[in-house]
Order: C-alpha cells, then sequence, then structure tokens
C-alpha cells in the first residue's frame, strides 16, 4: 500500500500550530456587500484555524422579512424538529419556514438546518418586551431536547456556523446568494471544549454576535451570573457567555461600549489607584458591581449589532488584532494581511490598544459618528 | 547559467512560472502561494547561492526567511505573515510594508528591516542580528532577548512602542526613538522593562514610563557611541535627517537587579 502520509504531510509536521481567526467588515453606509472579501480574508487565514469550526454573522440579510425574528435552527434529530415545531407554534405566528439551502460542500456531518421567520403571539407577551419574550423562548428550545439549538435568531440578521473551515461553512450555506452591510467571520481552533456545530462561532442571541480569539478562563463565575437573568448557556464553550453578557449590559441595561469594554477587560487594580478621584469611583464601582462579568484570559473579539460593529482585546492584549478603514469601511482582523487582501490601500491601519474598544457606527443613525478609539 | 538551470529543474512544476532571475536577481511571485512552498522555493534558491530575492505579491505567508544561512538580501512586497525570519541566521530582510507579529522571533543573526509598522512580540527571545522598524512596533517587542559575549542583539524602533517592551530582557538593546510622537506626548507603553534583568533600553527624550525593577541613569561616551551608530543605519534606510534624530536627549533604562524575582518564592 502506498504511504499516504507523505501526500497528506510532505513537511513531516507532528503538531499543529494554530490560533482562531477573527474578521469583520463593515461599511458604515449600510449598503449591502456580498460574501466574496469576507470569506477571502478569513481563508487567508486559514493556518490558525483547524476545520473544526467555522462561521458567519451577516446584517441586513433579509430586508423582506425585517419586521420577523429569523430563527436559524439546527437539528441533531427529526424528533427534535417535531417538538421544537410544537413549541414555535404555540409561542409565535410563524411567517415563513423552509430547510436552509445548502450543498454538499467539505464539512463534517452537517445537522438539519431550517430557518424560521416568527412573530411573537402578542396575547401570549404579557408584561415582556418581545425581546424578552424571544430570548426566553430560544434558552427553553435550546434546553428542552438537547438535540435542537437556535444559532441565530435576531431580525434582518443571520448567523451560519458549523464544523469545517469557515471557507467550506461557507460553500455549504450557499453564502454567495446573501448580502449584508456587516460581516463578521470566524476561523476556529478548539483549545478544550468540542468541535461540534453549535459550538462554532459566531454565538447569539437576538441580534447580538459574538466572534472570539482565546479563552475564557471565568467561563464558571460568567456563566453563574448570567443564568441569574434567565440565560442558560448550552453550546459547551466558553465563548457563548460573551454573547448573553452584550445582550444583558448593551441591550437590557443600555450601557454604552465604552463602559462595557472596562467591565469585560477592567483595568488593573494598580492602574485604577493611579486614576484621579471621579475615574477611581467609576471603576471602583464597575469591578465592584460587574466583578463576575470580568472576562479573565486572552481574548479578541468582535461583537456586532444592528448598526455597531465593535473590536476589542483583553487588557494586557494577549491575543492580536488590528483595524483599518478605507471610504466607507471600517475591518477588524487577527492578522493584517487579511485586510490587505480584500483592501491593498488603506486609509488609517492601526494596532488598538489592549482594553480599548474600536466602534464603529452607522452613519445614518440617530448618533452618528464614526469610531472612537482611532489613535494613529 | 548552469547552476540557475539547475535550480529551475528542482522547482515544483506549480510554480515553475513563478519564479524569474533577472540580472543576478531572483524574483518570485508568491500570490496564492503556500508559506511551505514559498519557504521551500526561498531554501532551495537560497542554497544554490542566490544574493538577491525579491518576493512579490506577499499575503500573510508565515516565516518567511526562517532557517535560511548566509548573506544575502531578501526584499519583501506585501504583507508578510508571522514570524517572518524566525530562527533566520544571516540573511537581511527588507519589508516594503508592514509586517505582522513576531517578526524576528529567536533570530540568530542577520537584520530585518521595516518599511512601516510591526506587530506584537517582534524581536521576541532574539539572539542575535538587528531589526530596524521605521514606525509603531506592537505589544510584548524584545520580550526575553538575551546576549552571549559579541553577539548582541539590537532592535531600533523609529516611533513609539506598546506595553511590556523589553519585558524579561536578559541582554542586548533596544532603542526607542520616538519619531512618531507628537511634541511633548509620550509613548504609552506600560510595564516597560519588567522583570529586565540585563541589557539596556535608550530613549530618546523622556518618553517611556519605567516599570518596576528598572531604573534611567544618564549616558555615557560608549552609550552614545552605539546609539550614534545604530541612528545613522536607521536614517540610512529610511531617509531620515540624522541631525534631526540626534538632536535630543538620551537616556538608558537598566535593570536594578541581574535578579529581580531571587526572593519571589522564598521569605
Amino acid at each position: 500500500m502506498r504511504n499516504l502520509t507523505s501526500l497528506n504531510n510532505p513537511f513531516n509536521d507532528d503538531k499543529d500550530f494554530a490560533g482562531c481567526s477573527i474578521f469583520g467588515m463593515m461599511n458604515l453606509e449600510g449598503k449591502r456587500f456580498s460574501s466574496r472579501d469576507p470569506v477571502r480574508a478569513i481563508a487567508n487565514m486559514h493556518e490558525r484555524g483547524n476545520g473544526l469550526g467555522g462561521g458567519f454573522a451577516v446584517y441586513g440579510i433579509y430586508p423582506d422579512f425585517k419586521d420577523y425574528y429569523a430563527f436559524h435552527i439546527m437539528y441533531l434529530s427529526r424528533d427534535a424538529k417535531e417538538k421544537t415545531d410544537r413549541i414555535l407554534a404555540g409561542s409565535f405566528n410563524i411567517i415563513y419556514d423552509e430547510e436552509m439551502q445548502t450543498r454538499p460542500a467539505n464539512v463534517r456531518d452537517p445537522p438539519l438546518v431550517w430557518r424560521y421567520f416568527v412573530q411573537p403571539k402578542q396575547r401570549r407577551l404579557e408584561n415582556q418586551t418581545e425581546d424578552d419574550y424571544v430570548t426566553e423562548r430560544v434558552m427553553r428550545i435550546n434546553t428542552e431536547t438537547g438535540k435542537a439549538f437556535v444559532f441565530s435568531s435576531g431580525k434582518n440578521m443571520g448567523v451560519f456556523k458549523g464544523v469545517g473551515y469557515p471557507e467550506d461553512i461557507a460553500d455549504f450555506f450557499c453564502l454567495e446568494d446573501y448580502q449584508g452591510y456587516l460581516w463578521t467571520v470566524h476561523g476556529r481552533f478548539p483549545t478544550n471544549t468540542p468541535g461540534w456545530w453549535g459550538g462554532a462561532h459566531p454565538f447569539n442571541i437576538l441580534d447580538w454576535t459574538v466572534v472570539h480569539n482565546g479563552e475564557l478562563s471565568s467561563y464558571g463565575i460568567n456563566r453563574r451570573y448570567l443564568e441569574m437573568y434567565g440565560y442558560k448557556c448550552t453550546m459547551q464553550t466558553d465563548t457563548e457567555v460573551l454573547a448573553y453578557a452584550v445582550d444583558l449590559l448593551m441591550r437590557r441595561q443600555h450601557l454604552p461600549i465604552e463602559i462595557v469594554a472596562k467591565i469585560f477587560a477592567a483595568p488593573l487594580w494598580s492602574e485604577i489607584d493611579a486614576m484621579e478621584s471621579e475615574q477611581q469611583r467609576l471603576h471602583r464601582v464597575l469591578r465592584q458591581t460587574y466583578g463576575s462579568l470580568l472576562m479573565n484570559g486572552p481574548f479578541s473579539i468582535v461583537v456586532a449589532h444592528h448598526g455597531e460593529m465593535i473590536g476589542l482585546t483583553d487588557r494586557i492584549k494577549l491575543r492580536p488584532l488590528v483595524a483599518g478603514t478605507r471610504g466607507d469601511f471600517l475591518y477588524l482582523s487577527s492578522e493584517e494581511a487579511a485586510m490587505r487582501l480584500v483592501s491593498p490601500t488603506l486609509d488609517k491601519f492601526w494596532h488598538p490598544r489592549g482594553g480599548e474598544p474600536v466602534v464603529g457606527r452607522l452613519r445614518s443613525e440617530p448618533k452618528v459618528e464614526v469610531l472612537a478609539s482611532v489613535e494613529a | 547559467m548552469l547552476e540557475q538551470e539547475k535550480i529551475f529543474a528542482e522547482i515544483d512544476v506549480n510554480y515553475i512560472s513563478r519564479v524569474r532571475m533577472e540580472k543576478n536577481v531572483w524574483k518570485i511571485d508568491a500570490e496564492g502561494m503556500h508559506y511551505k512552498e514559498l519557504n521551500n522555493l526561498l531554501r532551495l534558491i537560497s542554497s544554490n547561492g542566490a544574493e538577491r530575492i525579491e518576493i512579490y505579491n506577499v499575503c500573510g505567508q508565515r516565516y518567511i526567511g526562517t532557517d535560511l544561512e548566509t548573506d544575502k538580501q531578501i526584499d519583501i512586497y506585501g504583507t508578510p505573515g508571522n514570524d517572518l525570519g524566525a530562527f533566520m541566521n544571516g540573511p537581511k530582510i527588507v519589508v516594503h510594508g508592514n509586517a505582522q507579529d513576531g517578526c524576528g522571533n529567536t533570530m540568530n543573526d542577520g537584520q530585518i528591516v521595516v518599511h512601516g509598522q510591526a506587530g506584537d512580540i517582534t524581536g521576541h527571545s532574539i539572539r542575535g542580528g538587528k531589526i530596524f522598524v521605521r514606525d509603531d512596533v506592537g505589544y510584548r517587542v524584545g520580550i526575553h532577548m538575551k546576549e552571549y559575549q559579541r553577539r548582541v542583539p539590537t532592535i531600533v524602533i523609529g516611533g513609539t512602542a506598546g506595553d511590556f517592551l523589553a519585558e524579561y530582557m536578559a541582554g542586548g538593546i533596544v532603542l526607542v526613538l520616538g519619531l512618531t510622537l507628537a511634541e511633548g506626548e509620550h509613548c504609552k507603553a506600560r510595564f516597560v522593562g519588567t522583570g529586565m534583568h540585563g541589557g539596556v533600553i535608550y530613549e530618546r527624550d523622556d518618553i517611556l514610563e519605567l516599570g518596576k525593577g528598572t531604573k534611567i541613569s544618564e549616558i555615557g561616551k560608549r552609550d552614545l557611541h552605539v546609539i550614534e551608530g545604530l541612528v545613522r543605519e536607521y536614517c540610512e534606510y529610511f531617509g531620515v535627517d540624522y541631525e534631526t534624530v540626534m538632536n535630543g536627549t538620551f537616556h538608558k533604562i537598566v535593570p536594578i537587579s541581574k535578579r529581580p524575582y531571587e526572593n519571589l518564592y522564598s521569605h
């Protein structure tokens, strides 16, 4: 028999060299663009992942259904679909549903993936807001059967993810058919959690998504804190807590990203001690109130929701993140080369400092401003 | 000519159209090429006595120039990937653009000249040779750099540096010029030289905030001699006026102790 090792592994590597890759691309005017550039960019960082996870979050993809919550649900069994359909039918008016368009691709054991456009049943809302109602139902579906997972639940946006390299996931979900004004992408190298379909990034609740490079050693504490607010962690991996934490802090508690960044990546006590007294008080209060949401461990993340894309690293920058702008585009990436591939010339390119967020906002929003912490 | 033909005969058939030889300069089009293939090509070409190599359309390929020996110049157009020149032992790499993270990782000898910025951990554990960066560098530059006898690694930073510059430095020279800073502006780096126990950091004007276990002192004649040599080289590479750069006050930052953590685990 032929020795296949020399074909598959001509350089005799006995080790995987890797780290996750993240990429974000946003048109600040809200103009939609295709998957071409995001896919090329993440594929350029192929080396960082190992094929055990890849995914995309795309904003502005369902303009015809923009008033309805778009659920993407993965089913690991037919049985789970029946049960889930019953929950959905009882809680929502289902406007439209279909099996998501997929094609055979280089991905591992794809589950059944289904898309629903739904509207909460008004008489069931009681005192809840629609968003809270949806969050609660998503948690219920995710925990009820153990075989059905809502991996996307926002309006006019969608998450596509699974086990494979991101470029293969794009192929599987036929992403060339979609257009969005904001794309975030992830290539995964799972460190200490399983590489399964639900565990791929982005993580999502409502229209909030997170892609993450690094690991959160504070996962246990973060998870217990979030459980008090009704968030149930079911995806078997650390990054999930970040998605729920931004939903809690930014959507429900209306905190601005500048404050949220100081909760996730709090300054060191020694730095707080050196601050002016007003600042010192603020940071002490934040650490006392939200100590359980401190994200400990190395991370770089791209957080997105409608109208906003945010890049952030841990306070001592143990994972890479670079930023660039060109015309109406803001780019965030693990590596500069990926950005240069899609935009060889950049108006501005910089290395954000640890713990300081890079924020891109749609210009047409009421509070118009492009981008805060540009220091270069 | 025979030598060249021999090299061409050995190049992978998929990449033969990517390699040209003009006036003793080897030119490689690296567009879409995997880093292993690119580095294989470099090894092949350089082991057959090439003196100048130019690589075009570089976009994220890692480890370029790794473990290459002998004196030669490699010009890179585009954005080289992480760990540029890692373990390199002799060549000079000129980057016409920015360098990513880990440039010069554990380099043994040679030079890397970056016409732009360089990322985090530039010169990580560097043991010899020189790195010149025209503009700013990222976090943890020069971490764990070390020297041995006449082998003194050197990193010259034209702009500013990120946190943990020269952390755990055991030897060698770091020179920070701060040319991208505005008048009176300080470098934002925190924890400069934390855990440092050998080597020296030179700063132009008072731009660095000292980390624990380091002290600042005036420069002597020998220091000035070293600085002048490095600044001259920097100015030559990047076309900067020598007098303007030297028109500043240089200080040196050195460790207080050779064993800063001697008593960390004992009482």
